[in-house]
């Protein structure tokens, strides 16, 4: 099992604020990791800064794309000027230096956010097809021979539709394929955002918070989805979830961040009865306050 | 039950009608209650208009009474109406009638000087072609290609007019100094434009919403006054004037041996001219609409308008914000740019008074009025806004009712600031407001305006 992403010493800090401090964890490839902590804890700016929304205050960010070897070009990637650096078989980025769009891009991690963020206007297919614009945009010839008519736009637009219907059918939503996609159901919603990701063809898939607002019974088919993601196309997973059922069911490893600050870093069962985290999510005993402070490093 | 809170609506609607017609009286007596008139020995008098004034107040009373008890009720109901609809299905007839109307409205246009010719003679053909047709599709030109920026890629530009004087004097300063003709010059000038667009795309692409409109006005400014004050190149207020105008592939349109009507043994008329230039800005509007129609199917296209819809979700998916926004910024300049050409090939002369900020606001309007994004909406707006404006000059009906000196073209602007209101309240997104979606999977179905967002700058 290889390493795929490695943050390091991260820090994000606001003005005066330090809303991730010093966090360093690894994600494996073909892992479901999931980053877990109260609210507030800095999970998401964790997230915007691995996928680019955010340029972190210090520290590394890296992603090794194929052969496990392009981790021995890390050293050689951060004392050089250059984002990435790409050998035959694997390449290896510093997301930290890249804009929003090249990590999607070029480091291929797809996002969906807390907040829902489909194009409401826009048909369920064409929200997969908008996902799928770099392939689609140089099959046109960047627009200048698409206009035209030549090259073959109408192949790739077909493969490209192709593809959508695959993953509509995998989130069960090809009846819904030509309807606008704010008039889906906020379950339907969630599963098409997770769709169009995919659509963009990643190797790291970044969740936040992909149960909120579903039902048990919604979060129990969205466990079977991501696990099926997983298993099928060969994407690790990173995971910001509040719902424990999907936390310990699906994980292989969990990050549990407070107050910016990482506590654990183990697997599920594992975190599940470390004290630090039992703390930091209920709280304590009043008396036992200074003995968990002292433990935690407080 | 029914009748006492009937009653009691009844009493409150007049007794605000009543307030209003106090407020009313208030702000009218200064206003309309006094006038200063100069007598006989050249000295100023006050003198009082009752008449007037109560006229006034009671057109606000009646009025105010009216919305109260009929308008306001209406709309009520029309918005409960609305948001019972869970779903935001499109009427069927809606998507018919459209699917009609586009071919229709092409097939009139194309056949337009035929009608003209064939109703008002050669004589009176001439003011309905250029007036009326030509005017109008210039103005559906600008409207096309301020829909790609604004209703497309929902990018709000108050300078598009800039891209228009770009064009129109790329043309008129080539066209004079080199001799180039004027097909050669029509793309360089879209091109020009363009290059403006791009111009204006950089500094502007971090702003959003009233920052990016402020600026696009700002920079439609900065052009006009540079046209006024750059002399030696401009010729600032004089403008330009003797701009080749365009010939029929090389045959002039004028009255020597090798002219167009000597060529073809017709009768000499200046009508030649205006359908030929007719024909010309026929097919570079619906170049522009088929070019955009074109647009939106391929991947720019549906990257602008999931640029319009959410641009943190563009970026998440790996779309290059900053080129999606400065490619619809060139392009519509562009096509603002065709069009200034042919303005200026038509006209003969440009000055920078043809290219104020109102212009911008006509077009803006243009397209808001015909909903945002939609083709047919903004050619329909364009009649009516343009169209509307020329045929209040043929109102003389309304001289028998107001008078000899009534000039109904003194109030297109208030006739117009009622029908926008009117339409922003009846139709808020347009006349035509739905959206067709770019492909589809087993059905094409119309998307309605509810969900569709109109971008955040």
């Amino acid at each position: 099992m290889s390493t795929l992403l490695r943050v390091e010493h991260l820090t994000m800090r606001f003005g005066g604020l330090v809303a991730v401090n010093n966090l360093s964890f690894t994600a494996n490839r073909g892992d479901i990791t999931a980053l877990i902590g109260p609210n507030g804890a800095g999970k998401t700016t964790v997230f915007n800064c691995i996928t680019g929304f955010y340029k972190p205050s210090e520290g590394r960010i890296a992603l090794a794309h194929g052969a496990p070897r392009m981790w021995d070009e890390l050293t050689a990637l951060t004392r050089s000027d250059a984002r990435s650096v790409a050998r035959g078989d694997g390449a290896l980025f510093l997301l930290e230096r890249m804009p929003d769009y090249l990590v999607a891009h070029r480091a291929k991690v797809a996002r969906t956010f807390q907040n829902i963020r489909l194009f409401p206007g826009m048909s369920v297919l064409e929200n997969l097809l908008v996902a799928q614009h770099n392939p689609l945009m140089a099959a046109s010839g960047y627009t200048a021979l698409g206009i035209f008519g030549i090259g073959n736009y109408g192949g790739a637009e077909r493969a490209a539709i192709a593809k959508a219907r695959h993953w509509l059918d995998l989130v069960g939503l090809v009846d819904r394929a030509d309807d606008p996609a704010g008039d889906l159901p906020y379950g339907a919603q969630r599963r098409l955002e997770i769709a169009r990701a995919m659509c963009t063809d990643p190797v790291l898939l970044c969740l936040d918070e992909p149960a909120a607002g579903l039902n048990p019974r919604e979060s129990a088919l969205l466990n079977e989805l991501i696990l099926r993601i997983r298993t099928d196309h060969d994407v690790s997973v990173l995971l910001i979830e509040h719902d424990m059922s999907v936390v310990m069911n699906i994980s292989d490893h969990v990050v549990v961040l407070d107050y910016g600050v990482k506590i654990a870093d183990d697997h599920p069962a594992a975190v599940r009865d470390d004290p630090k985290v039992i703390a930091a999510y209920l709280g304590v005993e009043d008396e036992e306050v200074g003995q968990v402070e002292a433990e935690v490093g407080l | 039950m029914e009748s006492p809170s009937a009653e009691n609506d009844i009493a409150r609607a007049v007794k605000d009608a009543g307030f209003w017609a106090l407020v009313a009286f208030g702000l009218f007596l200064p206003l309309i209650g006094f006038q200063a008139v100069q007598n006989i020995r050249n000295e100023l008098t006050l003198e009082t208009r009752w008449p007037l004034l109560f006229a006034f107040v009671a057109i606000v009373a009646v009025g105010r009474l009216l919305q109260n008890l009929l308008i306001a009720p209406w709309l009520e109901r029309r918005r409960q109406r609305l948001a019972a609809r869970t779903t935001v299905a499109v009427p069927h007839w809606h998507s018919r009638l459209a699917n009609v109307l586009a071919p229709c409205a092409i097939g009139f246009a194309l056949a337009y000087p035929a009608i003209a010719l064939w109703l008002g003679g050669a004589g009176g053909a001439a003011k309905w072609i250029d007036n009326f047709g030509v005017q109008i599709l210039i103005y559906v030109m600008l409207g096309f290609g301020l829909n790609i920026v604004v209703g497309l890629a929902g990018l709000l530009d108050l300078g598009y007019v800039a891209f228009y004087a770009v064009g129109a004097y790329s043309y008129a300063l080539l066209a004079q100094n080199f001799g180039l003709s004027f097909f050669m010059l029509l793309p360089l000038s879209g091109i020009l434009a363009a290059f403006w667009g791009l111009m204006l795309g950089f500094p502007v692409l971090r702003l959003r919403g009233d920052y990016l409109a402020i600026v696009t006005l700002a920079f439609g400014e900065i052009i006009r006054l540079v046209l006024i004050n750059w002399v030696p190149v401009t010729n600032g207020y004089a403008g330009i004037t003797g701009i080749p105008r365009p010939t029929f592939f090389g045959i002039p349109f004028n009255a020597s041996d090798e002219g167009f009507a000597a060529m073809f043994g017709l009768p000499l008329s200046p009508i030649y001219r205006l359908i030929f230039l007719y024909y010309i800005i026929l097919a570079l509007a619906l170049f522009t609409a088929f070019v955009t129609v074109r647009l939106r199917r391929l991947p720019v296209g549906r990257a602008w308008e999931a640029l319009r819809e959410d641009e943190i979700a563009c970026r998440s998916l790996g779309i290059n914000t900053t080129n999606t926004k400065l490619t619809a910024f060139a392009i519509g300049a562009g096509f603002g740019g065709f069009a200034g050409a042919f303005f200026a090939a038509r006209q003969g002369f440009i000055s920078p008074e043809s290219f104020t900020f109102l212009e911008s606001a006509t077009i803006l309007a243009i397209v808001v009025l015909g909903g945002m994004g939609s083709q047919l909406g903004v050619a329909i707006a364009a009649v009516a806004m343009i169209g509307g404006t020329e045929a209040l000059r043929e109102l003389d009906v309304l001289k028998e009712v107001f008078g000899n000196d009534f000039d109904p073209t003194q109030y297109r602007m208030l006739l117009f600031g009622f029908a926008m209101v009117l339409i922003m309240v009846v139709r808020p997104r347009g006349l035509i407001a739905t959206r067709e979606a770019s492909v589809h999977l087993a059905e094409r179905k119309k998307i309605s305006s509810a969900l569709v967002r109109e971008g955040h700058g």
